[in-house]
């Protein structure tokens, strides 16, 4: 060791010797770190403090996490009702990130998975090859069940067969009850999209619309097609498509309203999902237009705007039933060898909701299950 | 307490350092995809432990498919990058590429392989046009392709809407030469085992990269244009030709990357592979590729991929909450990267 200094290492008063100069100053560098952190340390505490001195003065006596966490402790029970094996069910969905429609149908198939005593797996993406390679996934973990989306039926056909061969019961949900059945998968649950376009088509007719908006916020998925293509089908006046950018949401606000105002005649704006729905209203009050806002899907929002009146009327398909029947028929079909359907999907819509049914699943929608 | 300094000049040794003696062990250090390596192996090592499923043949053969759907684009790029360019239009090149093929194949009823000719001279042509408008305008790489990336965006769907009536195209599955094609884009069985051919053309184009960049002229010249096109073009280089040549390689590759898309699916979806692009620069960038360019190599890119196959994969194999997918993802990309330079500078520190 050839480093020495002559006074003992304190940050002021240091000799070196030329060759030790470098591990002096690491020394020194560290004392100053040791301050630094010091004085973070410090600053959070503060910021910390003052937080919570803030939220102690101002208390709510209604709402917030503590209302949730309440409703929460009411209905939680958490327990397996049965004894079978836990089995492993994975869920593979098209859903893009942080989709409150996806949210909803993960609760369903959480509060199955409690009850069945399952281990509840989720992955997603909205790339129709990511989407596969997920399930491969899944495949090579040997999962005791999957549950699959359809949206991008003819990407799944290879790894939906695959699964099916390596001797892992599939149900299918939300999209694709056309494919389902061809692919092998054991039944579909969802709302058939065609249906439910052409419900919503007789519904604006038989509110007197002329001219309606379909708001397609994710591209290149069959399933909204579908539900335009349907509307149009059934619907008297003239239905126009409008792709907007579902992950971006000023942006679809500003492309309705850009619509709006190029065409005052447009009396009716379908959205596709529940939280465009309110980017739709938005745009209408910047645009001044007339328009009514319908949409496909629900939430607390949505239940809320229905009542107001700010909404004509919205379309469920129930998700919180996908997920949960999902993982309830895999249940079934792994401990009795049960199917539903009878070769064809079970339905969990279309619904049409209007001012009337709002209040009664204010409730539901503000837990987050409807 | 006394100490010897040591000697300040070593004034015995040869008086030229380009002439000193190199170790192969510090030549091995010099290389620019190692710290890519080293981090390749921490990741591997990782979630071989926290992931019960990871080590299973199986899975690991999704891995490196899902690497080298990656890695196919990551090359290109890679050498792009080491010419001192970006091309920000190389994700949905990849998707223009697979919808040219399917949508000509079908409304022509043609054999697949002349739609897949036809899309092969249109996304060279895309390529070329990006090379073009890059050194004919001399701005900068980022505007032009993020302008292509838009135009490509809006013309997938425009395009398909127009021709096919939906946002996808009609599959071709049924048609003349499609088998064919698949067993070359997609996948062919060999006694019973489902081979990948992205991963045959993965190898392929690395080899063939790596050696244009270390044994050819025109290897040299990507060297020379991204450290410095001013000094590239007063040696004699052809900098335009070079550039225009790059952007036609990714070109090539993103037709690869479609046909392959297609003729897995069947189908081609319009509205995808926005973001991929910048995948594909991440690759090139944890394999040791400098963003200001002069610097990388095809085999760091590859490597990249890896890492980012086995990251994206081992998330799912290891159970994590998907919520916090992209969270894990950036992690560990970053301490990836870091480990890269991390050990870059000791390499350099010690020759």
């Amino acid at each position: 060791m050839t480093c020495v200094t002559t006074h003992p290492p304190t940050a002021s008063a240091v000799v070196l010797r030329d060759t030790c100069a470098g591990v002096q100053q690491a020394q020194q560098e560290g004392h100053g770190v040791v301050a630094r952190v010091r004085t973070g340390v410090r600053a959070i505490g503060a910021v910390l403090a003052a937080v919570l001195g803030a939220s102690l003065a101002g208390c709510s006596a209604t709402g917030g996490k503590r209302a949730e966490d309440a409703r929460r402790a009411a209905e939680a029970q958490g327990r397996a009702a049965v004894d079978t094996p836990r089995w492993t069910f994975a869920m593979v969905t098209h859903s893009g990130d942080g989709d409150t429609f996806w949210d909803i149908v993960q609760k369903g198939a959480r509060q199955a998975a409690v009850k069945d005593n399952v281990k509840f797996l989720y992955a997603h993406s909205d790339e129709a090859q990511q989407q596969a390679q997920l399930v491969q996934t899944y495949i090579d973990q040997r999962v005791d069940g999957l549950i699959v989306t359809l949206a991008k039926p003819d990407a799944m056909k290879d790894v939906v067969a695959k699964a099916t061969r390596a001797g892992i019961p599939v149900i299918t949900v939300n999209s694709g009850s056309a494919e389902s059945k061809v692919y092998g998968a054991l039944t579909h649950i969802g709302q058939d999209e065609t249906v439910a376009g052409e419900a919503v088509g007789d519904e604006l007719d038989r509110r007197g619309r002329k001219k309606a908006l379909c708001v397609l916020h994710e591209q290149g998925n069959v399933g909204h097609e579908q539900r335009c293509s349907g509307a149009e089908k059934t619907f008297d006046g003239d239905l126009q498509n409008l792709y907007v950018d579902g992950t971006n949401m000023p942006d679809v606000q500003a492309a309705i309203e850009a619509k709006l105002q190029t065409d005052p005649s447009i009396d009716a704006v379908v959205t596709l999902g529940a939280p465009f729905a309110d980017a739709a209203v938005q745009a209408k009050r910047t645009a001044g237009s007339e328009a009514e806002i319908d949409t496909f899907d629900l939430n607390a929002k949505v239940a809320a705007g229905l009542e107001a009146g700010d909404l004509g009327f919205a379309v469920d398909q129930q998700p919180y039933l996908q997920g949960y029947e999902a993982v309830d028929l895999l249940w079934l079909y792994r401990y009795n060898a049960d199917v539903l359907g009878g070769g064809r999907p079970v339905l969990t819509g279309p619904q049409i909701i209007t001012e009337k049914d709002a209040a009664e699943l204010q409730d539901f929608t503000e837990r987050g299950t409807r | 307490m006394t100490a010897t300094a040591p000697p300040a000049h070593d004034r015995t040794g040869p008086s030229d350092e380009r002439l000193l003696h190199t170790s192969p062990w510090k030549k091995l250090l010099g290389r620019p995809e190692l710290g890519s390596v080293v981090g390749a192996a921490a990741v591997f090592l990782f979630f071989s432990i926290v992931a019960d499923t990871f080590l299973r043949t199986s899975s690991l053969s999704t891995v490196l498919y899902a690497a080298s759907t990656i890695g196919i684009m990551a090359v290109p790029v890679a050498l792009l990058m080491i010419g001192g360019e970006f091309d920000l239009s190389a994700g949905v090149l990849v998707t223009s590429s697979a919808l040219i093929s399917s949508m000509f194949s079908y409304q022509m009823t043609a054999n697949v392989w002349v739609g897949a000719l036809v899309s092969l001279l249109v996304t060279l042509a895309i390529g070329a046009f990006n090379g073009v408008m890059l050194v004919r305008t001399k701005l900068p790489s980022f505007i032009i392709t993020l302008g292509t990336f838009l135009m490509l965006t809006g013309m997938n769907l425009g395009f398909t809407k127009l021709i096919s009536g939906t946002v996808s195209t009609k599959t071709i599955a049924d048609m003349e030469g499609f088998a064919a094609a698949k067993k070359v884009f997609a996948s062919f069985t060999v006694g019973g085992v489902d081979v990948k051919t992205t991963i045959l053309w993965w190898i392929a184009l690395v080899a063939l990269a790596t050696w244009i960049l270390l044994r050819t002229r025109f290897g040299n010249w990507i060297f020379a244009v991204g450290g410095g096109s001013g000094a590239a073009r007063a040696v004699g280089v052809p900098v335009a030709r070079t550039k225009i040549l790059l952007y036609t390689g990714v070109a090539f590759c993103a037709w690869v990357s479609g046909q392959h898309l297609l003729f897995s699916f069947d189908v081609v979806q319009s509205g995808e592979g926005v973001g991929n692009e910048l995948i594909y620069i991440i690759a090139a960038v944890i394999g040791g590729c400098l963003i200001t360019g002069g610097y990388g190599s095809a085999i760091g890119s590859a490597v990249g991929a890896f890492i980012f196959g086995m990251t994206s994969k081992g998330i799912v194999y290891a159970e994590w909450n998907p919520d916090w997918f992209k969270f894990f993802l950036g992690a560990m990309l970053l301490l990836a990267t870091l480990l890269n330079a991390w050990v870059r500078k000791r390499a350099e520190a010690t020759t």
